[in-house]
């Protein structure tokens, strides 16, 4: 176990740091930049203003200067288009918020989605199964930027309980409709996997042995059946959570929370490469992180798993 | 006389009167299965509807998408809503353009980006896949840990990524959603492609002097077949949702051109005027094709790789 994890460890390395050149490399044969204008700049100031950031070196320099500020001092550099501010004040500005609602959404997906699952398993051809997988499907229909303006129309516009945007801190009121929005899709999904996957389980040997030795069937879900069911989910869950971390961008926009996807599309548009660079590495990074968490717990949830 | 009786000549009729059995082969198995299942055939109805809606029915628009009514666009909530006698059966948009020729253009291009996008990732994807699985040792790990890299980056962010560097267009905007899709489908085929290699038909066809190329694309191909029609039918919803995505935040096709992610993220933009109708329109269309895309996917799985259940 100790030794997989090492070894996983090695590989998200250099992953993540090729990923950091490939992005590097993308931004850079880019035409055009953040200070092209419609009113082109006299050359000196322009030699000046590259100067400043460091775009007048070779290539391989700017890029071994880049990586060496972030991992040496975790610098992600000067942001293109905001004079006084580094892309590491714009993260961590926006990034706290984009985790807050995107943990809570990604918490609601999984809790709602699991025991809705398990409870169409269990109760398998009633009603309860095919509200169930009704709503699965549903919901899988419903994507973020579906679920958005549906949610505003409804608790905004028609019954008024709901602010329609904004964070304030974070309060409750300014959470639901992110989270919701933001979530429904995947419970979908987590519901729809929890149940085949619960279902093939009851029907495996191993179950009609507790069953034959005449556990209540309570026991023979909580300390049998569970386990097994959550392996599909979990290694679901790896990129649940990288959807989230994507579809935050638009949850930013929609609802102005003013989390990170704000920052990442206006830089988009405005061809601030500093920060479009370094929000792509962050999420990337994360992805590698949470993959390697995924694949560690997968191998403790499931004894059959040797490395 | 022996055997003349009646009773042995309707049992010699009995015992010769048989039909042979006909085998079924996969693909007709498949689409019994398919056929028997009625959320699968009713979607494909509803998509058939759907795509012959964008065919014919520009021919009954009164106006084109570009065409500003310049009588309703300074009053587009008290006049610009569905009706017949204006000719917008849907419809206008904020900018007085009529909403039903709008929603045909972008559920065209929607449909076009699903297909192309997944087709694109369907080709790239197999050929990859196959190659890999197939030359196998320190080719097929080198191959896959670039997959392995490429797949750890959230694609959503690649393809806005791609779209900021290389300009915003159609073509960009294909070639961005197929260089994501790709990388899950190379997987899939090359796991498949592994357990096939080591079968006695390939080791027979090379036995039997097959060149290396005959053998990926006339034995392993076929074989292949299910698994990767299976996988582009899920993928194709997953390319327009995708596609919509990116044009709802503005970053996907720009004007003239429409999607219906598009079409939704303006509708959204002014449903607090009272314009309802210019969401609405858009997105019945759109859960409409994603739903009806998801059961035919799912209807694929099982009359496919019944296995699977």
């Amino acid at each position: 176990m100790l030794a997989y994890s090492l070894r996983r460890l090695l590989i998200a390395i250099p992953t993540i740091l090729l990923l950091i050149v490939a992005c590097f490399f993308l931004m850079h044969v880019a035409p055009g930049g953040p200070f092209t204008s419609e009113r082109p700049l006299p050359p000196q100031v322009l030699a000046n203003i590259e100067a400043r950031y460091g775009l007048d070196q070779p290539l391989w320099k700017q890029l071994w200067d880049y990586l060496y500020n972030i991992v040496v001092h975790f610098d992600f550099g000067p942001s293109f288009k905001f004079k006084d501010r580094d892309v590491n004040d714009i993260i961590a500005q926006g990034f706290p918020i984009s985790l807050t609602y995107g943990s809570l959404s990604f918490l609601v997906a999984t809790a709602v989605g699991v025991s809705l699952g398990i409870a169409a398993a269990i109760k398998h051809n009633s009603w309860i199964d095919y509200f169930a997988v009704g709503l699965g499907i549903a919901a899988q229909a419903l994507p973020n930027f579906i679920m958005g303006p549906i949610l505003i129309l409804t608790f905004t516009l028609w019954l008024g309980w709901l602010p329609g945007g904004g964070w304030n801190g974070g309060q409750w009121q300014y959470l639901v409709m992110p989270v919701i929005a933001l979530a429904t899709s995947y419970m979908g999904s987590i519901a729809r996997i929890t149940r085949s996957s619960m279902l093939e389980v009851l029907n495996s040997n191993f179950i009609r042995t507790a069953r034959a030795k005449g556990l209540p069937t309570r026991t023979v879900i909580w300390r049998h059946a569970l386990k097994p069911t959550l392996l599909p989910v979990v290694s679901y869950l790896g990129p649940v959570f990288v959807y989230v971390l994507t579809g935050s961008v638009f949850v930013d926009i929609y609802f102005s929370t003013g989390g990170l996807g704000q920052a990442y599309v206006g830089s988009a548009l405005s061809r601030d490469y500093a920060v479009l660079l370094g929000v792509t590495i962050l999420y990337g990074a994360l992805t590698v992180v949470v993959n390697l968490l995924t694949d560690l717990a997968y191998a403790w949830f499931d004894p059959k798993i040797r490395y | 006389m022996l055997g003349k009786s009646q009773k042995a000549a309707h049992l010699a009729e009995e015992i010769t009167d048989y039909t042979v059995i006909q085998g079924r082969s996969l693909w007709q198995d498949a689409r019994m299965r398919f056929v028997r299942n009625k959320a699968a055939m009713a979607s494909v109805f509803v998509l058939g509807l759907i795509v012959l809606f964008t065919i014919i029915g520009p021919y009954f628009a009164a106006w084109s998408n570009e065409e500003i009514d310049w009588n309703v666009m300074g009053d587009v909530r008290g006049m610009g809503m569905p009706s017949i006698e204006t000719g917008h059966y849907f419809g206008v948009d904020d900018l007085g353009r009529d909403l039903y020729s709008r929603v045909i253009q972008a559920t065209t291009t929607s449909l076009l980006v699903g297909l192309i996008g997944a087709a694109t990732a369907l080709i790239v994807g197999t050929c990859y896949g196959i190659a890999a699985g197939y030359i196998g040792g320190r080719t097929d790990n080198a191959m896959m840990r670039f997959v392995d890299i490429l797949l750890a980056i959230p694609a959503t962010l690649i393809i806005i990524l791609l779209l900021v560097v290389a300009g915003r267009s159609f073509f960009m905007l294909f070639i961005a959603l197929g260089a994501v899709g790709w990388l899950t489908m190379a997987r899939i085929v090359r796991g498949q492609t592994l357990t096939l290699k080591n079968r006695e038909f390939i080791e027979a066809a090379r036995a039997a002097g097959v060149s290396e190329f005959t053998i990926m694309y006339r034995h392993i191909l076929p074989n292949l077949l299910g698994v990767v029609i299976v996988y582009a039918s899920l993928l194709v919803p997953e390319m327009i949702l995708t596609e919509s995505f990116i044009s709802f935040l503005g970053l996907g096709i720009s004007e003239p051109y429409t999607s219906l992610g598009r079409l939704i993220a303006e509708g959204a933009g002014t449903m607090g005027y009272g314009t309802l109708w210019q969401l609405l329109y858009p997105l019945t269309f759109y859960v409409a094709i994603i739903i009806t895309m998801f059961f035919i996917g799912d209807g694929l799985r099982d009359a496919l790789d019944p296995k699977d259940r």
